[in-house]
């Protein structure tokens, strides 16, 4: 039978295309001149049986890792008719230089620059027909993820094989001389270096030590957490104080006086309605940086993994997993990513389960809300406890959907998770991280928050008759309308309307609160402690992190799932959870007296 | 095995999918595993591999015959 042996750099595809090419017909098989295993597959071309052979991944023939020492034995003992090599496009000029060595050999070969689509969005094109001129071999375009150009491929690979090989010989004399090489390195080595062989503790293995340690893994994981909380309200607040403060500053000396030539119901539209909603908003981004300077330091540590094995027992009596875990947190940054971080498990149901928690992780939008408000309504020395409270709302919300939904998506998905050294990330990274993860922040923010404050001045200023957020406006009908469903949760009409523009985007809650009120900053925040009492707020705070995030997310749940269902099965899931956990809290809290 | 014990890899008996990513990692007949330690609670285990370290959960490590 003739054989074809699929070669390659890592990450190219390579695996996924031999997948596609051979189907499930693989299986498992020892060859000559090597001790480990590799992946074959059986398949018709033309009308004869050929056999693949899927290869490790390389970079450079005349290496010397394990890998490339196995490759060049394999071909040496195992000299293929075809070499089907596979370069990823986007790579291409790195790429090459292993297909240039590759054709020293004068095997049979066929080209496929694999990642076509991916190579096309960056603007990369590559004319295949002088490639295949310059190096007189067949060159294809190709997508292993999309399953395009397969078809003139395989019948170039057809046509190939019926070429008589003669290389046998020449490939065995050009590989001998690296095994040379390979003998006269083990003699050296032998001879010369000793390597333990157990390593000696390095500060990675001390450090998990303590840090995975069976009792106090666990409790010093969700001390780290607390404290990663308390810094950032310590901190932050702060920050945020004085950009609140600039921001008030720079309306009564300048915005103020450019606009006053205006008419009055415009000068209103832009110093109530946009300005002050933007400023409630801009002060967040102190705070925001700080919280992703501390997330990409707890990632880039190495500690997230760690989290997984800590957490897995518990995550698979769920139904999940260490990796879900790990997006669970993410979604405390942004629920966005975290939904397509998920894309990473094959297992189509324990996805879908990841995805149906990952919405109740507490997003930083949801975390302006949230400062703002506990910052309003409680002691500073209550404030981190409540915040902290709320956290622990989000697992539990997270935990509980879990439970009831896990016999629907059952999970047979193994879990095997590389765990890094620990590495201190370079303060270059951090920043770099930190500012990476504020700018999507902003761009993402900016065109639904004044988007949306706009929107909301607009609905509390119409009619013009009306006095403004007045019960008159639209908005203030919208809100009694909806007030027999929230009435029960102790939530107002007002706060009522901010839930709905909080459907948009969670990033305009509290500006929509200050075009509502037409106050900003402070003053906002002494309205909302006249208006409302702690479990008011507390029981809105619950409603906010449970309900919906936002429609980025909910677009995100539809295209990764690519099921409306699901999407709706989501929507329609938090909206209700939403309503029973706040009205439980808020009945309950009553009826105690509070 | 215990937490600190070493073994070699005697054979590994899963599909395919899973093998190759063992595979990947570096799990290979004839080499040595040490046990660092379980989780609690009977969750994963963590393992060393030449200077590799990997999470694996007991249901796929008892797929994994070892020989001390």
């Amino acid at each position: 039978m003739k054989k074809i042996a699929l070669l390659g750099m890592p990450n190219t595809g390579k695996s996924t295309l031999f997948n596609r090419i051979t189907g499930s017909s693989s299986r498992v098989g020892n060859w000559p001149g090597i001790t480990v295993e590799l992946l074959s597959g059986k398949i018709l071309l033309g009308s004869e049986m050929v056999e693949i052979v899927d290869l490790p991944g390389i970079y450079d023939m005349h290496g010397f890792s394990e890998d490339e020492q196995v490759v060049r034995h394999f071909l040496h003992d195992n000299v293929p008719d075809l070499a089907l090599v596979v370069l990823n496009a986007t790579q291409i000029e790195r790429q090459l230089s292993l297909l240039l060595q590759l054709r020293q050999f004068n095997l049979n070969m066929v080209v496929l620059l694999n990642m076509a689509d991916e190579a096309r969005k960056l603007g990369i094109s590559i004319d295949t027909a002088k490639m295949s001129a310059a190096l007189d071999m067949p060159i294809f375009l190709l997508s292993a993820k999309y399953g395009t150009g397969y078809t003139e491929a395989l019948q170039s690979i057809t046509q190939a094989l019926r070429k008589p090989s003669t290389a046998t010989e020449n490939v065995r004399q050009l590989l001998e001389q690296d095994e040379n090489i390979e003998r006269e390195m083990s003699r050296v080595l032998h001879d010369t270096v000793q390597i333990p062989a157990r390593l000696p503790d390095n500060l990675t293995t001390r450090l998990d030590r303590i840090m995975l340690h069976p009792w106090l893994g666990l409790p010093i994981f969700f001390g780290i957490m607390y404290l990663l909380f308390q810094a950032i309200f310590l901190f932050g607040q702060p920050l945020q104080g004085g950009v609140n403060e600039l921001l008030g500053w720079l309306r009564e000396t300048a915005v103020a006086p450019m606009l006053s030539s205006l008419p009055h119901a415009i000068q209103g539209f832009l110093l109530d309605g946009i300005y002050n909603g933007i400023a409630t908003v801009a002060a967040f981004v102190p705070l925001i940086v700080l919280f992703f300077l501390f997330m990409a330091i707890v990632e880039d540590t190495g500690y997230l993994s760690r989290a997984a094995f800590l957490m897995d027992a518990l995550m698979a009596r769920m139904g999940l997993d260490g990796r879900s875990f790990v997006m669970l947190l993410m979604g405390f940054g942004c629920n966005v990513p975290a939904l397509m971080g998920t894309r990473v498990m094959r297992s189509r149901s324990l996805r879908l389960l990841s995805m149906l928690v990952i919405p109740f992780s507490l997003c930083s939008a949801r975390l302006q809300v949230f400062v703002f408000i506990t910052a309003a309504l409680f002691t500073p020395k209550a404030a981190p406890l409540v915040l902290f409270s709320l956290y622990l709302f989000s697992f539990a919300a997270a935990i509980l959907t879990a439970l009831l939904f896990k016999r629907n998506y059952p999970n047979t998905e193994p879990f095997v998770l590389e765990l890094p050294p620990y590495r201190f990330p370079t303060l270059r990274q951090m920043v770099m991280r930190g500012w990476l993860e504020v700018f999507q922040f902003l761009h993402r923010a900016s065109k639904f928050i004044i988007a949306g404050v706009a929107l909301v001045w607009l609905l509390t200023n119409l009619s013009p008759s009306a006095t403004p957020a007045s019960p008159d406006t639209i908005a203030g009908m919208l809100g009694s309308w909806l007030h027999p469903i929230f009435s029960p949760l102790g939530i107002t009409p007002e706060l009522t309307l901010a839930l709905i523009f909080g459907f948009v985007a969670k990033e305009i809650v509290i500006g929509s609160l200050a075009v509502i009120y037409g106050l900003s900053g402070q003053a906002l925040s002494g309205t909302l402690a006249l208006h409302l009492d702690w479990v008011q707020a507390y029981s809105f705070m619950l409603f906010t992190l449970i309900y919906t995030p936002c429609l980025s997310t909910i677009a995100t749940l539809r295209n990764e799932s690519n099921s409306n269902k699901f999407m709706w099965l989501s929507l329609i899931w938090s909206l209700a959870l939403a309503w029973l956990l706040s009205f439980a809290f808020y009945q309950a809290a009553r009826a105690l007296g509070y | 095995m215990k937490p600190g014990d070493s073994a070699t890899i005697v054979s590994i008996h899963t599909d395919e999918a899973l093998h190759q990513r063992l595979l990947a990692m570096g799990f290979r007949t004839g080499k040595k595993i040490e046990l660092i330690r379980k989780a609690w609670f009977s969750g994963p285990l963590q393992v060393r591999i030449g200077t590799t370290e990997i999470l694996l959960r007991k249901a796929e490590a008892e797929k994994i015959r070892v020989q001390k």
